[in-house]
């Protein structure tokens, strides 16, 4: 296989109901650099290991959840190849221009079925303190707080997760790794879609409401990361949802907790490499449970109810 | 306040419960094993553990519009996971 198309996840912009706080959480807590702020008040910021300018960003607003995410793709053909298809299938598909956040390129910006936001752009900058081209050490400065390494994923709760799921398969060229389905009717409830070579890039949960934000992952580096990560949580008082755990699906381990906005992260290690050619696991809601949190072997109530 | 901290009665239980000062109401109620009140983001974020204040003082800290509009706040909507008791509180969380 070779990587080509859309390439990752390579943004978020997030609701934060405090700027201030919130630069505590992702900075000195996930271990985040700030890469600038805008004359609008949005925050850019990155993890230590990814080379493109910015990963997350902050926007201050008083109500919590997702503005978009945005998939990084090959080159600028791509762009024109899936606004084309895009528009062919009937999606009303926006341009936003370069600059309007700083260092990325143009961007094409639909609306999924599941009422979230996506966007795609070819060009950002390169960050100034990117992870080190000759003979590189594994960082240039001392990584902080939990250590995360790169944004990795998000879960996103909607209504029309197949529609959704048939976007990312057949016009951005996604696989779908693991879906959990119905006992009785085989109907989706949870999707995992994967742009790469990760277990999932995207997962999807069937929900009542559209447009919804389940939570903003970053890969640590393994299970002792966990451990420590655990820790930061417990001496700065930050809200946890659940774990250190792992998932059956994907066999990520993880834990969640949310930022000071309500909306929920999660720290993430491992998971199974995925080639194209994988079978499909299927999980069935009965074993939803073990597929969410293999220990427990049960969810919690929150997992199902508390998005933003 | 006693020292045990305000009471706080929820509309319908006949449970006494209590509220440090500086305690958020949510923490105080999972605390005590008062479960109605759903525990959610504890952050303002999610909404879950929204609650009417209907008898005493207190504050709060930033929510969810979308979860408590200016209009519900002004008659005493809240999200117990950001409310702060000033006084001895009856809540609801029949909303």
């Amino acid at each position: 296989m070779a990587i080509n198309g859309v390439l990752r996840p390579g943004f978020v912009q997030v609701r934060v109901l405090d700027m201030a706080e919130s630069i505590i959480h992702y900075r000195d807590r996930i271990g985040l650099d700030v890469v600038s702020t805008g004359d609008d008040g949005r925050v850019y910021l990155k993890a230590y290991d990814e080379f493109d300018r910015h990963s997350i960003v902050l926007r201050e607003c008083d109500e919590a959840g997702l503005d978009m995410m945005a998939f990084k793709v090959s080159n600028e053909a791509c762009l024109d190849e899936y606004e084309e298809k895009l528009r062919t299938d009937g999606f009303e598909v926006a341009a936003i221009a370069a600059g309007e956040q700083p260092g990325v390129g143009r961007r094409i910006s639909f609306v999924a079925p599941t009422g979230h936001r996506f966007d795609l752009y070819a060009e950002i900058e390169l960050a100034a303190n990117g992870p080190m081209t000759n003979n590189p050490d594994v960082c240039q400065q001392d990584p902080r707080g939990m250590k995360a390494i790169r944004f990795d994923h998000c879960l996103l709760y909607g209504g029309d997760v197949d529609g959704t799921k048939k976007v990312f398969e057949e016009i951005l060229g996604f696989s779908t790794s693991e879906i959990v389905v119905d006992d009785d009717s085989g109907m989706i409830i949870a999707l995992f879609l994967t742009c790469s070579n990760k277990a999932h890039d995207l997962a999807l949960v069937r929900h009542e409401e559209d447009g919804k934000l389940h939570h903003v992952s970053f890969l640590v580096e393994d299970w002792t990361s966990l451990r420590d990560a655990a820790d930061i949580m417990t001496r700065y008082d930050i809200s946890r949802d659940i774990g250190p755990t792992r998932h059956g699906i994907t066999r990520g381990q993880t834990i969640y907790f949310f930022d000071p906005s309500g909306n929920r992260n999660e720290v993430f290690s491992g998971g199974y490499a995925f080639y194209p050619d994988n079978p499909l696991r299927v999980w069935k809601a009965s074993s939803v449970g073990k597929a969410i949190f293999y220990y427990e072997r049960e969810l919690n109530d929150r997992f199902m109810t508390v998005v933003t | 306040m006693t020292e045990k901290g305000f009471q706080v009665t929820v509309i319908g239980s006949d449970k006494i419960l209590t509220c440090q000062k500086d305690e958020p109401l949510l923490v105080a109620l999972a605390r005590q094993g008062y479960l109605k009140v759903p525990v959610g983001c504890r952050q303002g974020g999610c909404g879950v553990c929204k609650i009417r204040i209907v008898e005493g003082e207190f504050e709060t800290g930033k929510m969810s519009v979308k979860h408590v509009s200016d209009a519900e706040r002004k008659i005493n909507y809240t999200l117990a996971c950001k409310t702060f008791p000033k006084s001895d509180l009856a809540i609801t969380t029949k909303i």
